[in-house]
């Protein structure tokens, strides 16, 4: 990074501390998370104590010497905003991957948080043609859902394919940890579709030192505020992955010898995470900010402090599981919640969609009975023996995660398996849908 | 003259300062930085530190910056023109602020002081009054808003002088009082009062002796909440908290509901925003937004004012009691607060409690619900505030610290079930787990037994029963199979689905169902258990459950028609059929 020479700034080569992710020094007139260079490095200010400064240093302490050379810059981190974003890719920095300058004014990131009042309720459709999302956990714009997923699970190419979809104005990629592989996988599918104009990447690879992720999610949102309330345009932000950022989080207070509280983790864990999630909203001229994250999971625990704090603070998740009866990744329709789907669907959507939509899970929770009684070596009923070949089918042809077909054509596919295992009085949908929309109830 | 400061040291929100004068504890502060003013706290003085929490972001504070001490500590500002507003967790007018996203150091008045209200003279010249006395009342909405002779007025006084009936601004001097030392004090229609600090200006707290209907068949059946009570609903994420105390604040038979969103989602708090200027009080027939206040501190928003938001809530909730209203307060949620605590006790590098909670998070807790409750005013006029907070326990585990101090103070517990909600049985309250401590007092018992019915605390018993037995048949069922159990344990499985499809579920988002009267519960809890007495016979336990099918569905097309219309009449003959067919079966087999 090239350094200023402006006459303001201030320059220190006396470093009386250093751990693995700070380093402590005496500086006078230095403000609260303002940024420095150490010895090359970017740090910003976590701990003013008198006149000693505590900085972290995203890019790790390995090397850096107790005469390093600290530059304070006199002001917060920043993201230089402009159109000039638009189908490029950035490092944690904001720094063109590729080189180059980005055209345009800066903007401190992490900024203030939008009045309540001023808020929007989040009222448009997103369809994906994933019907495991459309037709169960309809998406909202201005909504917050990540993905509980194990990290053996598909979540990063599901992610890609909503994206792509969704018809939003601009996609947002904050990857957090993300693997080399899996990055060029986003590019890939993004270039493929043709979709390189409308997407920005801010990128931290497994490659780079994991402190730097905690810049990438406010960069990511900083380029999204600029979007949906300069441009009114319609903005998805994905965050990959949302426990890595957390692992970072908990690294640096480690460091900085705060008490940990759940998993090692943070307390203020919780707060950090509604800080980025909250930016997530429908502004009233139009633009708005829809965030779909992903927090990886250990052996699928949900109560670990990471997905915990999420599942509390997003408008409900999403979960994949494979269904080893057709062989093929689903949406989950029980564990997974859209909290905002009431809004759109019957409203945006047909007006039977909740309805099929919650005799369809009613069927499949009575199917998932079924099971247990079969395994535990109980007789099946009738019901039970269609309930099980309904399941399948429902799972095959709605709820993989490799559908994609429109809305209305989700809700035919569910009228076709109803009236091939049931009559109607069994699926329980209101008579005027039935008479209306039911085409083969036997 | 206020001491001034300067800050020497910047944790996060914490922020050190050093100061020659005098501070106290919680005494507010302001930080100037540049032309913004930031408003702080104090929450520990060590020597010339004191240690103080800030209420903004503190981004760029140097060392060295200029802090002046108020003297004070945080304040309400209470009077007319509170009720329907949106605050923020410091009372600011959200309202007023200008522009799409929150300034720092934007501090807005939470009252219209250039409004006009029509006052209605109460008290006259001569009179002795004290702290909480009533001296007029304007009108806010449709309440009669009385104006009070100030908390902090200690000791009796008598009133010099007071303006007639007409119309007046909040600032205008309304009386003029004079103290024991001949010393004049006047009064307008607003004061100030510390939110920290209770406002006791009551004669006497009672054991709550009525129940607060809320139109919740399973609250008010089964656990019912005391007016003047408290309550507290702990789930885990997705259990269905936010919808049940949104419609607890659409339905609950309160004067005015104060909603304290504590550190939770802001699109939540949208919702109200944008629906409850619609919905009509089901009661009254006004606007559901004219007896609501919200006070929002979102989880984006400052922590420190999300721990001041809830006691800013109870504050405004204590004002209102004071007028002999009856006041509902909702907190979602509790734990966010909590965890405001642990964010500044973790900085300040206290030595943890449990889970890293501060080591007075119980006393802090317990402090804070006992401000709620029933009074007897010093005129004799009663007042009520019932509180009921939500908390998200971690890991939807109840054997964590919030959960467990909350339950040693708060006498109702809804407990929200994850298995009742994936399976959709909403309200997702736990029916064993779920208590009133209320249901067990006595004169609880009394009144419910004559407003509703004698034997009525009998019957709810009755019912908490088949619920047990149900879940403990289910149990043994599910390990010897459908066919190793007598038919019997099919029926008493079945008896508690009546109760649970009937009685506890209710579909919040119905029209007719969303809130349900008491004489209409008294109706249904008889109906259900009548059926439950009937001694049906069943060939095969096959037919257990498909008949009880029919009986629930022809009892919930009840529970969703207009209660005694023709439309429930119908539905109840149809009900009557069926329960015939089996009935007459019986009686075949006894002859």
């Amino acid at each position: 990074m090239e350094k200023d020479t402006k006459a303001f700034q201030r320059v220190y080569t006396k470093l009386f501390q250093l751990t693995k992710a700070t380093v402590s020094l005496y500086a006078k007139g230095v403000g609260n998370e303002e940024l420095a260079i150490v010895d090359g490095r970017l740090a910003q200010v976590v701990k003013i104590m008198g006149d000693m400064v505590t900085l972290q240093i995203f890019g790790g302490t390995e090397g850096i010497a107790t005469n390093a050379e600290v530059i304070f810059a006199g002001k917060a981190p920043t993201l230089k905003v402009g159109d000039d974003l638009a189908g490029r890719f950035f490092n944690a920095y904001g720094e063109p991957l590729e080189g180059g300058e980005i055209l345009g004014r800066e903007q401190e990131i992490g900024g203030p948080s939008v009045n309540p009042v001023r808020r929007k309720q989040p009222s448009e459709y997103i369809p994906t043609g994933i019907a495991g999302i459309d037709l169960n956990n309809a998406l909202v714009t201005g909504q917050k859902i990540p993905f509980f997923a194990d990290p053996d699970q598909p979540y990063n190419q599901v992610m890609a394919m909503v994206a792509l979809r969704a018809k939003a104005d601009k996609i947002i990629l904050a990857g957090m940890g993300l693997t080399n592989d899996d990055y060029l996988y986003f590019k890939n599918v993004f270039d493929n579709a043709g979709a390189l104009d409308r997407i920005v990447g801010f990128i931290n690879t497994t490659e780079n030192p994991p402190v730097e992720r905690l810049l990438v999610p406010d960069m990511a949102l900083t380029a999204a505020e600029y979007f949906a309330v300069e441009k009114n345009e319609k903005v998805l932000v994905l965050l990959t992955d949302m426990t890595l950022y957390s692992d970072a989080l908990s690294i640096v207070s480690n460091r900085m010898d705060q008490i940990p509280s759940k998993d090692s983790m943070p307390g203020s864990l919780y707060s950090d995470l509604a800080k980025l999630y909250e930016k997530a909203v429908q502004f009233p001229d139009g633009g708005s900010i829809t965030i779909i994250a992903v927090t990886t999971l250990s052996g699928g625990d949900i109560t670990h402090a990471v997905p915990d704090n999420t599942g509390y603070i997003t408008e409900g998740q999403l979960f994949l599981r494979k269904d080893s009866d057709v062989g093929k990744v689903i949406v989950d329709p029980f564990r997974s919640l859209s909290r905002l789907k009431q809004l759109v669907i019957g409203k945006k959507t047909r007006e039977d969609h909740p309805q099929v939509m919650n005799a369809a899970v009613r069927l499949y929770a009575d199917a998932a009975n079924a099971k247990t009684k079969q395994e535990n070596g109980f007789d099946l009923t009738d019901y039970d023996e269609r309930t099980l070949e309904f399941a399948k089918g429902y799972s095959r042809q709605l709820l993989a995660i490799d559908v994609n077909i429109e809305t209305d054509a989700m809700l035919e596919t569910a009228y076709e398996l109803f009236g091939k295992y049931f009559k109607p009085a069994e699926v329980g949908i209101r008579q005027e849908f039935v008479d209306k929309y039911w085409k083969n109830k036997g | 003259m206020n001491t001034i400061g300067n800050v020497t040291g910047v944790i996060a929100n914490l922020v050190i300062v050093e100061t020659e004068g005098t501070t106290s504890q919680n005494e507010i502060c302001f930080i100037k930085l540049g032309e913004t003013k930031l408003m702080a706290e104090v929450i520990k003085v060590v020597g010339k530190k004191a240690y103080i929490q800030v209420f903004e972001s503190t981004r760029g504070l140097k060392v060295g910056t200029e802090v002046e001490f108020m003297g004070h500590m945080l304040e309400a500002t209470l009077g007319p023109g509170i009720l329907s507003k949106n605050f923020d967790g410091l009372m600011n007018d959200l309202d007023k602020m200008e522009g799409v996203f929150l300034k720092r150091g934007d501090y807005t008045d939470p009252l219209d002081f250039d409004k006009k209200f029509e006052f209605k003279v109460l008290a006259k010249e001569g009179d002795k009054v004290t702290a909480g006395s009533w001296l007029g009342e304007v009108k806010e909405n449709w309440i009669s808003h009385k104006i009070m002779v100030p908390f902090k007025f200690e000791g009796e006084y008598t009133i010099k002088s007071i303006k007639g009936d007409g119309e007046y601004s909040p600032k205008d001097t309304m009386a003029i009082l004079i103290d024991r030392d001949g010393k004049k004090h006047e009064v307008t229609m607003v004061q100030k009062w510390p939110v920290k600090v209770p406002i006791r200006a009551y004669r006497e707290k009672p054991r709550p002796f009525r129940i607060l209907e809320t139109g919740i068949r399973v609250m008010d059946t089964l656990n019912p909440m005391a007016e003047g009570g408290t309550g507290f609903i702990p789930g885990p994420f997705g259990s269905g908290k936010t919808v049940l105390q949104h419609n607890l604040s659409k339905n609950a038979e309160a004067d005015l509901v104060i909603v304290a969103a504590c550190g939770e989602r802001a699109n939540e708090v949208v919702e109200i925003f944008t629906e409850f200027p619609e919905l009509d009080d089901p009661r009254t027939g006004r606007k559901l937004m004219e007896r609501t206040t919200i006070i929002a501190n979102t989880s984006n928003m400052p922590v420190a004012a999300r721990e001041a938001s809830v006691y800013t809530a109870m504050t405004i909730a204590e004002y209102y009691r004071a007028m002999g209203l009856k006041v509902l307060l909702l907190a979602d949620s509790t734990s966010r607060w909590a965890q405001a605590l642990r964010e500044m006790s973790n900085r300040m590098e206290e030595l943890p409690g449990p889970d890293g909670f501060p080591m007075d998070l119980s006393a802090i807790i317990a402090n804070f619900y006992a401000r709620a409750g029933f009074v007897y005013l010093n005129n004799g006029e009663t007042g009520s505030i019932t509180f009921i907070g939500t908390v998200s326990p971690a890991g939807g585990n109840l054997k964590e610290p919030v959960t467990e101090s909350t339950k040693k103070v708060a006498r109702s517990f809804y407990a929200l079930s994850q298995e009742r909600a994936d399976s959709k049985r909403y309200p997702a309250i736990d029916p064993i787990d779920s208590y009133s401590k209320y249901l067990e007092y006595p004169e609880i018992a009394e009144y419910l037994n004559e407003k509703i019915a004698p034997n009525w605390t009998e019957s709810v018993f009755e019912a908490k029963d088949i619920l047990l037995r149900g879940k403990e048949v289910y149990e043994q069922i599910n390990i010897l199979g459908d066919d190793g159990v007598p038919i019997d344990y099919h029926i008493k499985y079945w008896r508690s689905e009546l109760v649970d499809f009937v009685i506890l579920q209710q579909d919040a988002f119905d029209k007719i169902d969303a809130s349900s009267s008491l004489d209409r519960q008294y109706y249904m809890l008889k109906k259900t258990l009548e059926i439950a007495h009937i001694d049906f016979p069943f060939d095969s336990f096959e037919d257990v459950g498909p008949y009880f099918k029919r009986v629930i569905n022809a009892l919930k097309q009840m529970n969703y028609s207009e209660y005694e219309s023709e439309k429930f009449k119908n539905n109840e003959k149809e009900l009557e059929k069926i329960l015939g067919e089996k009935r007459a079966d019986a009686e075949a087999e006894k002859a």
